[in-house]
């Protein structure tokens, strides 16, 4: 939006950045680890939107300035298809966890620890 | 209107987005501070649909409009209904007690946010967004979107539309009880 | 009124496109629902609700004047939905003890949300200040957004209820929701590529064009309607199928049928809040049908005539071919012409109710993902041929590809499937073999009764 610095764009995406990690780092149930990392790749979509809308570099030309306002809607696209992809695989691999110890503690999965 | 907050002028815009993005904030809280994961997952969607009001705000109608469908309406919908299926809605499930591990992660976590806030943000207090004319308004419709997926950007969106294929297919054997 | 409509606020503006949009689609609700109890009863060799509102002057009394005597008023039964709401709001609401309090209050308006704001993009005419309510350049994609979110209302007025046949009831619904929107999704993407815009409106605008894009007689007296086209026909009624199946009809309806669930995911939702679902289920049917309608079946015209063409061509008497055309589609009456075909859609959803049975759920889930969903990529490939043909060489050739690529498509199909089931027995369809004899006729004897004794 006009008059809105770019500032407030990239310290929302901070925030929901940093409230991710804490979430990670914090909670105990897999579900809701899965669900701040979801937050995390938001906000990384955002600040890549708002880089694209705020040009801050000037560029030569207007077909690199093109190239520039679409290379970082294209990178939200792919954000978007790898989380989906990995929100199918991490949930199935959750459930099947689940259905087979039935525990819901992630700090309990430590069978890999040497 | 004419006052200003810090350098920054304080418009109806600024002011909008301060309660779009105040939402969202306060959402993104509640992800990580509801014990109940349906609440959890609630404020999750309740933040992906105002990240998406914030796409358009950026000229990106199309990314917004996908956000909507694909988090809010898919991705979000398999995270309720693995919550649902595996019954883990209820507070009394998981007794997560407080205890001082909980306090220092959030300590760290708004010391990460103030050591990147304090180097980032004073310097782009002042960036104003660029002025657009007619055409370039519309880089973020979907006939530009498509333009440049499928000339400049066709060789990754074949290797993520396999990516989508790949996971597919193991979710669906994860997901099994016999194959 | 367009003048006045310009000069005002931007907000303004938009409002009064929603009142516009909302008010003529909340009063469509009590009629469909009239409507639907009165079809399906005479489909069913029945009369449906007379006898609302139906006054009888006395015949006797002092009051009454002379004239109206006596005299009987029907009212057909109009002022049923009007009964079925009074009652409903009178209803005592319970609210069971053990509910996710929050959650159990959300979800009625997470359901009625959607069905509103799925027709925010769809014009109801040529007037392009005062319809749509926003004509955004992602316009259908944004119902398919819309829709998407039409499935939280169900899941979480499931999983509110602390009932398991609820939260059954919730997640099967919302998986056939998320499954008939996929070739919902596929089936408008055929139509986008042919008319190469997301917006409803410019659909409206390609649909008027001549007949499969010929431009000699007679094709070009007839409209482009895309249900007129080939892959446009197919696109229409997985269309249809997948509408059917996302505002939870039947023969969709396993998630709310009364004897397979109680209700389903309302079955703790009494009076006002059961009125809610009850609204957005009748509410989501007309606004699908003017989706339908708008991008299927020409918008706002009436009938799929070029009267432009034939004033043009044909000379008339009086000027009658203007006037039609101007009575099809370009005055005050386009917005009754939509409503029409949207209460011709509903109309067609009451007789599939009244003549399909309930399907299983098996059967649900194997005919959205195995028989629309291909089909609906099968028609994408068709219309993508068909472009690139047309772009190519003329439409003639453009056409016979697509009978070519059709014919292709289909032997693919159907080997794939044949040589999936090669070994595995056909579950979708329970034939009985009859392994012993059918029972012997038995010759009837016909033995005089004794003599009487004389």
């Amino acid at each position: 939006m006009n008059g809105v610095p770019l500032a407030a764009y990239i310290g929302l995406g901070l925030f929901m950045f940093t409230t991710g990690v804490v979430g990670v780092i914090v909670r105990k149930s897999p579900i809701v680890i899965f669900m701040c990392i979801e937050l995390m790749l938001n906000s990384v979509n955002l600040t890549f939107l708002a880089f694209a809308r705020y040009q801050m570099v000037p560029v030569a030309s207007p077909e690199r300035l093109q190239h520039s306002m679409m290379a970082g809607q294209m990178i939200v696209i792919f954000v978007m298809a790898v989380a989906a992809a990995e929100v199918a695989v991490g949930l199935g691999i959750i459930m099947a966890i689940f259905r087979l110890r039935d525990n819901v503690d992630i700090d309990e999965m430590n069978l890999l620890r040497g | 209107m004419n006052q200003t907050v810090g350098g920054v002028a304080v418009t109806p815009e600024l002011l909008m987005f301060g309660a779009i993005a105040g939402a969202a904030a306060i959402c993104a809280v509640g992800v990580v501070a509801f014990n109940n994961a349906v609440r959890s997952a609630l404020c999750l969607v309740v933040n992906f649909f105002l990240l998406a009001v914030l796409y358009f705000t950026l000229n990106a109608e199309m990314l917004g409009i996908t956000q909507v469908v694909v988090y809010t309406g898919a991705i979000m919908v398999l995270f309720l209904f693995v919550v649902m299926l595996l019954n883990l809605g209820g507070s009394k499930l998981v007794h997560e007690k407080s205890d001082w591990k909980k306090f220092v992660g959030i300590l760290l976590g708004c010391g990460l946010f103030v050591i990147l806030g304090a180097q980032i943000l004073p310097q782009l207090v002042h960036v104003q967004p660029m002025q657009l004319d007619q055409d370039l308004a519309k880089f973020g419709g979907p006939e530009a979107i498509g333009r440049t997926l499928f000339t400049e950007y066709a060789y990754p969106f074949e290797a993520v539309s396999v990516l989508l294929l790949i996971g597919i297919v193991g979710s669906i054997l994860l997901a099994k009880r016999r194959i | 009124m367009a003048d006045f409509v310009q000069h005002l606020h931007p907000a303004w503006q938009a409002l009064i496109r929603v009142v516009l949009f909302v008010l003529p689609s909340f009063m469509l609700v009590p009629i469909v629902i009239w409507w639907e109890r009165r079809l399906l009863g005479w489909m069913q060799d029945r009369i449906g609700p007379n006898r609302v509102g139906n006054i009888t002057f006395s015949r006797t009394s002092r009051f009454v004047p002379s004239l109206l005597k006596g005299k009987k008023f029907k009212l057909f039964g109009l002022l049923q939905p009007m009964a079925d709401f009074g009652k409903l709001i009178f209803k005592e609401d319970i609210t069971p003890t053990a509910v996710d309090r929050l959650i159990y209050f959300i979800a009625p308006g997470l359901a009625l949300f959607p069905a509103f704001a799925l027709g925010a993009t769809i014009p109801w005419g040529p007037y392009p200040w005062l319809t749509p309510v926003a004509d955004v350049n992602i316009g259908v994609l944004y119902i398919m957004a819309v829709s998407s979110f039409g499935v939280y209302g169900i899941v979480l007025a499931g999983y509110a209820s602390d009932n398991k046949f609820s939260l059954m009831g919730g997640l099967r619904s919302s998986a056939q929701l998320i499954s008939y929107e996929l070739a919902m999704g596929m089936s408008l993407a055929c139509i986008v590529m042919a008319t190469g815009s997301l917006k409803p409106s410019a659909m409206v605008a390609a649909q008027s064009g001549p007949l499969w894009g010929l431009d000699y007689a007679p094709f070009n007296l007839i409209q482009n309607w895309n249900i007129l086209t080939p892959y446009g026909l197919v696109a229409a009624i997985i269309f249809a199928i997948c509408m059917i199946a996302e505002t939870n009809r039947p023969p969709f309806d396993l998630p709310e049928a009364e004897n397979e669930l109680v209700a389903g995911y309302h079955t703790e939702y009494s009076s006002v809040k059961f009125a809610t679902f009850f609204m957005a289920e009748y509410l989501s049917i007309i606004v699908y049908g003017i989706i339908m309608s708008t991008i299927f079946m020409g918008g706002w015209h009436l009938l799929p005539i070029r009267f432009d063409v034939m004033a043009a061509n044909y000379n008339s008497f009086g000027d009658v071919w203007n006037l039609l055309d101007t009575l099809n589609g370009s005055s005050l009456l386009a917005p009754i012409w939509v409503i029409a075909k949207a209460c011709a859609v509903a109309s067609s959803y009451i007789w599939i109710r009244a003549t399909l049975p309930r399907l299983r759920y098996d059967q649900l889930m194997s005919l959205g993902w195995k028989s629309l969903l291909p089909f609906a990529t099968a028609n994408l490939i068709v219309v993508a041929i068909w472009i690139v043909a047309t772009k190519v060489a003329n439409p003639v050739i453009g056409w016979f590809a697509v009978v070519v690529s059709a014919a292709i498509l289909y032997a693919l199909y159907k080997t794939i499937n044949r040589l999936n089931l090669r070994n595995r027995p056909n579950l979708a369809s329970r034939t009985v073999t009859m392994v012993d004899e059918p029972p012997q006729r038995r010759e009837v004897e016909l033995v005089d009764p004794a003599p009487a004794p004389t």
